[in-house]
């Protein structure tokens, strides 16, 4: 049986804050803990499987152009070797997140350096990768001097829904104060700690493949466009993700290749992607360049807000890095420019990294707002405070709940921020300065269709399936929660099985949509089951209080359900509630850094993060989750940037030894507030997202104290020693 | 991984015998030969690993130095007691350096002879003029980043990436190297690796056939020792630039000044020059602008490695200062 | 000389190129040794040879013969975990999981190592006594990346940890 429901109004009825369970939003430990800290969860690529070969990707080594021939022969006769797999259906680049069809780019039209060409499959992982570079091939490659590849000198296209409101050059003209300045932000990698990797099985009717995947509901029509099989003949199973942030939302090559190979050769086959190719064939972020534009009266209301900004992007894919995302929403002033433009050139895919948008255009805006509040003279948090918006400035439209005030002062607070004068170099500890900077964070709050079912077993314990997977977000809890606390269970009685296609669809985990969508398809199951589960006990649905496996002062469900087993599948669908309200998380970064004066490095001292985002479902799990987004803000701030050969535009620091994500030493103490919010509107469980907020604007902060502390007003992410010298005043 | 022939060395001659052969190399820790062995960008017939040998030893000399053997493991040499107590900079510099895990196999003889961290030097699918004599230099084109800004050449401009020998450098310490006949020389650390020239394939002065046994410290001297790393990132990243240094004052005038540099060049930098300078003189900020100067003079920039020049003599300025006590 | 790994002896792989790391994982089914880099940059292939942590993709399996090695599936299992493991569940010192068997492993040896005085980068002296300390543990823990991020928690894990022992 199946329950649905689409959202068009709030949910105000707060349901989940009437149940007795108490375990909703309680930091308990994961289910899945034991399984992770003992190495007994098996990731995509350690599943034990009977004869299995082993695959490698060659890649091409130029950038543009096409494979003309491919001489199997020269690693055939190669001990092991028992394939070479060049087949049409090979993809050159990974799906964009919720793509839902293969890649249209055949692997023998090569676009960028690094891109996949060819599978080479033996008996052994040393085999296979030896022989991968031994293949030869033969090859056109266009004359570089008539490939783009330079970001600033390739021509740029402007993209549709630019806001134009007002006159902005005006209001910057006649403003008591402005700021007109412009940032860059280099590329990022994802840098999944899991490398992609699949294991492929074909039984002759339908193939089965364990791989690292975000999205399982669109991954397994992408697989199967791309085989040119039915969706029915295509079972995905990723039930551990070693890490995705958006990398593994659409299927990459690996799994295509494995799934070829597999058919082909009609015995399992597993890819794993070095970590080289990772980096080289995935996604990167792309690079932005942000011009922003503030104009304020004398007390510092926002007369004019100019955001413009240019990415790039390989030609043939839609995705362009939506920096202005939340610059749309988040602060006053009537005249507006926002638009943003994509430079086509022929580097690897630019695809979605956690925060795509906010994650490098909010570190520009609120480093902009910092420069602006210098101006004005006034404390930056009150700059913030004055320019929160009654209305969507250009569309209008009311914001559902917003906790961007509370942030900012409950995070103000608790950091000990000290909203006097604000002047560069006023501390130093031997050879650091010390200084203090602040932004704000939002993150637009999306949903998606899910679906997930629930069973009440004879002997009262619940299961819960979805192919929803579990990144590293806390799934497995939250659903667990959600459920135990509908159906008044302890978590050990409810069992939660993920990653599975067999399951019923869930919204895939990006966009931290993750939660509150899937939390809702449980929800909505579960007040069915609750419906039942009343009427057995004779009384009406809201009298209904569940706890401990049985109706409070009555029956067990064991009692209740009498042998038989409840089972609904609950379907939510996010309505027109979206087209009613601006739906965001909201937070405030506050941090302490220092800057050594004689070498321009910087330390983080101390960091906190304030953040709003509706129901904590899980408190550990949320707080990780941010924890998470603010080591991702440090890294932004100060150490992540690819970097791009300049001759043919392969990613030249293409490991993680030289692309340097924060290592714990780079981590001091941080402290979370989880400001307490339930948003009616966001989720009939008044969840939002907390996978990416946690990232979206902190660089600033720590980019505003690196200028409170030493005066070097860094206008370029990240923040490394060369820079931070270089416009350190003498 | 090519696939090579596996040979355990029990003596060494044995071991210098095998390494004769031009296809062969030994193997001490493997984390920087297994790296480069998995990119093909070492590509050995033979492997012979020396690493039971009995050259792991650390033992006082006779004139009170110290002899590190090739085997040691960084581990074991920054965590020994007299290192910590009268060399210092040696076990600040390697304690710098990787993470414990690696440091943990990482062995003198090998940290001595690892490899540039160049990126084009370790992608097979780039030119390289190290990797494959006449190729090209990536680099020089490419992202310079990491790369050379003294004594450079045309041919390549790569970095020796390591933080130990740039300590022993300054420590005036010497490597002991022994062949297939069982005959040794000594070389000084500061005459081990080579600049590029027009033989950017070669790193260092070791002769087919020749296996490091040790590295022999000198007597300790008195002075302020330090070592001072700068990176991106605060832990397991190689130095942008670093200064080892020891120092010591008299009357408020220099009696030492032995400094060495990593970052800067294709071997730990030192230039006899600054001492020079330096010594008889008393600490002041222009007396170590004028250093800088002495030791940036003629480097030369790629592009994105410009901002060593800066970097290395701010850095110079604060390791001065630290040492002498000066508040700048 | 065979090689004994959690207490069993094996036999070392027939290609002399199978890495430790490999060797775990494929032959031996031990999977619970992560690659994450193969090429000691990340840590998640730590194990424990003789007691000291190494990055087990820079070693080959043919080097080791005669070593006990000890894997994240030797400190503790799902029905006895090690007081580590268990600290991990508690605070949260993980998230995808990825990293956490190395980050344990790691974590492991190195309260060992504090015990034995042995110095680090962030020791203002040189020559001890070593303590447990926030920055101590940030600076010995580094060899092992964590993308998630999960740093803060796994730190309040391992000092938890030692503070037991300290009080024990
Ligand atoms: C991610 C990462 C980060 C690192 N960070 C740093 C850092 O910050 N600072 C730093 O200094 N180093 C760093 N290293 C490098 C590390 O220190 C070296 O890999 C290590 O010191 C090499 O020692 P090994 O014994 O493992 O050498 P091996 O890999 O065994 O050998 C390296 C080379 O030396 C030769 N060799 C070894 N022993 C002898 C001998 N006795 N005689 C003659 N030749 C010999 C080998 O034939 C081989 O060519 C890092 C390495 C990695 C992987
Ligand atoms: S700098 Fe040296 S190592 Fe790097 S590419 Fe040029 S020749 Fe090769
Ligand atoms: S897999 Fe060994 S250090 Fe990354
Ligand atoms: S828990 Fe995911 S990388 Fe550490």
């Amino acid at each position: 049986m199946s329950a649905h429901l689409k959202q068009d109004e709030p949910d105000t009825r707060n349901v989940l804050d009437g149940m007795e369970q108490g375990i909703i939003g309680q930091p308990l430990a994961r289910p899945d803990g034991l399984a992770k800290v003992t190495g007994t969860a098996p990731y995509a690529a350690e599943y034990p499987v009977a004869d299995c070969l082993e695959g490698v990707l060659v890649t091409a080594p130029f950038t543009r152009g096409e494979i003309t021939a491919i001489d199997k022969a020269s690693v055939l006769s190669m001990p092991g070797v028992v394939a070479v797999i060049d087949d049409e259906r090979l993809t050159a680049r990974a799906a964009q997140g919720t793509a839902g069809e293969a890649p249209e780019q055949p692997a023998r039209e090569v676009g960028y350096f690094g891109q996949p060409i060819a599978l080479v499959v033996a008996q052994s992982f040393e085999q296979a990768r030896d022989a991968a570079k031994h293949l030869t091939f033969d090859y056109r490659a266009d004359d570089l001097d008539d490939v783009p590849l330079d970001p600033e000198t390739a021509g740029a296209e402007p993209q549709d829904g630019a806001t134009r409101q007002g006159d902005l050059a005006q209001a910057m003209s006649a403003a008591a104060h402005s700021v007109d300045v412009t940032y860059t932000t280099e590329g990022h990698n994802s840098a999944a700690m899991e490398p992609h990797a699949a294991i492929a099985q074909w039984d002759g009717t339908k193939l089965t493949v364990h791989a690292s995947l975000q999205m399982l509901n669109y991954n397994i029509a992408e697989l199967a466009d791309a085989l040119g099989l039915q969706e029915e003949q295509v079972r995905l199973i990723s039930r551990y993700v070693g890490g995705g942030f958006g990398s593994k939302l659409g299927i990459s090559e690996e799994t295509v290749a494995a799934s070829i190979a597999a058919m082909e050769l009609e015995r399992p086959v597993r890819v794993v992607l070095s970590r080289q190719q990772v980096f080289q064939t995935i996604m990167r972020r792309s690079e932005t360049k942000q011009r922003l534009r503030l104009s304020a009266d004398k007390d510092g209301h926002l007369t004019g807000f100019g955001h413009e900004a240019r990415v790039s992007q390989l030609p043939g894919e839609t995705f362009a890095e939506p920096v202005l995302q939340s610059s749309e929403f988040l602060y006053a002033g009537e005249n507006r420019l926002l638009q943003l433009e994509v430079a086509r050139i022929h580097r690897m895919t630019a695809g979605s990294v956690r925060a795509p948008g906010e994650a490098v255009g909010m570190p520009a805006l609120e480093s902009a707002m910092d420069m602006l509040a210098q101006q004005v003279g006034i404390d930056p948090v009150e700059l913030r405070l004055r320019n929160i918006p009654e209305r969507h400035p250009s569309e209008g439209l009311p914001y559902s709940s917003r906790k961007l005030a509370e942030c900012l002062e409950q995070g103000a607070k608790a950091f000990g921020w000290d909203s006097g004068a604000r002047q560069p170099r006023q501390h130093r500890d031997g050879e650091w300065w010390i200084g203090t900077g602040m932004a704000s964070a939002a993150r637009v709050h999306n949903v998606a269709e899910a679906r997930a079912r629930v069973t009440l077993k004879p002997d009262g314990t619940a299961l819960v399936e979805t192919d929803m997977t579990d990144i590293g977000t806390g799934t497995y809890s939250i659903v667990g929660q959600v459920a135990g606390e509908m159906l008044g269970l302890p978590m050990d009685q409810v069992l939660v099985e993920l990653g599975d296609t067999e399951f019923p669809r869930g919204p895939g985990s990006g966009g931290s949509w993750g939660a509150s969508s899937i939390g809702s398809a449980v929800f909505v199951a579960c007040e069915e089951l609750r419906a039942k589960l009343a009427s057995k006990a004779g009384v009406s649905t809201d009298e209904l209080k569940l706890k401990d496996g049985g109706v409070v002062g009555g029956a067990t469900l064991v009692e209740l359900l009498d042998g038989e087993e409840l089972s609904f599948e609950g379907h939510y669908e996010p309505g027109d509630i979206a087209d009613d309200y601006t739906a965001s998380g909201y937070g405030a970064f506050f941090a302490q850094v220092r800057v050594n004066r004689f070498t321009g490095e910087t330390r983080v001292d101390r960091m906190l993060g304030a953040f709003g985002f509706g129901r904590v479902l899980n408190a550990k799990t949320a707080r990780s989750q941010c924890l998470g987004g603010i080591v991702w803000s440090i890294g932004t701030a100060l150490t992540e940037s690819l970097l791009f050969d300049p001759v043919d535009g392969h990613v030249v620091n293409c490991d993680l030894a030289e692309y340097h994500v924060p290592v714990h030493r780079d981590v001091p103490d941080l402290e979370v507030i989880m400001v307490e919010e339930r948003d009616p509107a966001a989720s009939p469980i008044q969840a939002k997202g907390i996978g990416e907020l946690g990232m979206c604007g902190g660089a600033a902060a720590i980019g505003n104290a690196i200028y409170n502390a030493c005066g070097a007003r860094v206008l370029s992410f990240p923040m490394t020693p060369d820079k931070v010298i270089a416009a350190m005043p003498d | 991984m090519k696939p090579f022939d596996f040979q355990r060395a029990d003596r060494l001659e044995h071991a210098a015998q095998l390494c004769a052969d031009e296809g062969t190399r030994a193997i001490a820790g493997g984390t920087n030969l297994i790296d480069l062995m998995k990119l093909q960008v070492e590509t050995p017939q033979t492997l012979v690993d020396i690493h039971r040998l009995p050259l792991g030893r650390i033992d006082d000399t006779d004139d009170g130095g110290l002899r590190i053997g090739a085997l040691a493991t960084n581990t074991a040499t920054a965590v020994h007691e007299r290192v910590r107590r009268e060399y210092p900079l040696l076990a600040r510099a390697i304690l710098a350096g990787a993470s414990q895990q690696l440091r943990n196999k990482a062995t003198t003889g090998g940290n001595l002879c690892q490899r540039t961290r160049c990126y084009y030097f370790t992608n097979i699918d780039q030119p390289c003029n190290k990797r494959e004599p006449g190729s090209g230099c990536g680099a020089l084109k490419g992202v310079a980043r990491l790369h050379a800004v003294l004594g450079t050449s045309d041919e390549c401009i790569a970095t020796y990436p390591g933080d130990m020998a740039v300590a022993m450098a300054a420590l005036g310490a010497v490597v002991e190297i022994a062949d297939a006949k069982g005959h040794t020389r000594n070389v000084p650390v500061r005459d081990f690796h080579c600049l590029p020239g027009d033989t950017p394939w070669r790193d260092n002065v070791l002769e087919d056939g020749e296996i490091i046994t040790a590295v022999i410290l000198p007597p300790p001297v008195a002075g302020r020792q330090l070592y001072r790393k700068v990176r991106e990132r605060s832990s397991y990243a190689f130095a942008m630039v670093s200064v080892a240094a020891i120092v010591a004052l008299e009357d408020g005038r220099f009696t030492r000044a032995d400094l060495a540099f990593g970052g800067l060049a294709h071997k730990p930098w030192q230039d006899p020059r600054l001492s020079a300078l330096l010594l008889g003189k008393e600490p002041s900020a222009k007396l170590f602008d004028e250093a800088a100067d002495v030791l940036l003079d003629g480097a030369q920039s790629y592009g994105e490695n410009a901002y060593k020049i800066p970097l290395a003599r701010r850095t110079l300025t604060a390791v001065l200062a630290e040492a002498t006590g000066m508040e700048l | 000389m065979p090689i004994t790994i959690n207490s069993q002896t094996y036999d070392l792989p027939e290609d002399n190129r199978v890495t430790l790391l490999d060797f775990l994982r494929h032959d031996l089914g031990l999977p619970g040794t992560k690659k994450g880099c193969d090429h000691g940059q990340c840590g998640a292939c730590t194990v424990l040879v003789d007691g000291m942590r190494i990055n087990s993709c820079l070693s080959l399996a043919a080097m080791h013969d005669g070593d006990h090695i000890t894997t994240i599936e030797g400190l503790g299992t799902p029905a006895a975990p090690s007081k580590l493991q268990q600290a991990f569940v508690e605070h949260d010192g993980y998230q995808c999981g990825y990293c956490t068997p190395g980050q344990i492993c790691s974590a492991t040896a190195m309260l060992q190592e504090i015990a034995n005085g042995w110095p680090s980068d962030a020791s203002d002296s040189l020559e001890g006594p070593m303590v447990v300390s926030g920055a101590e543990i940030r600076e010995r823990m580094s060899g092992n990346l964590c993308r998630c991020g999960a740093y803060a928690n796994i730190v309040a894990a391992i000092e938890d940890v030692a503070a037991a022992e300290d009080a024990a």
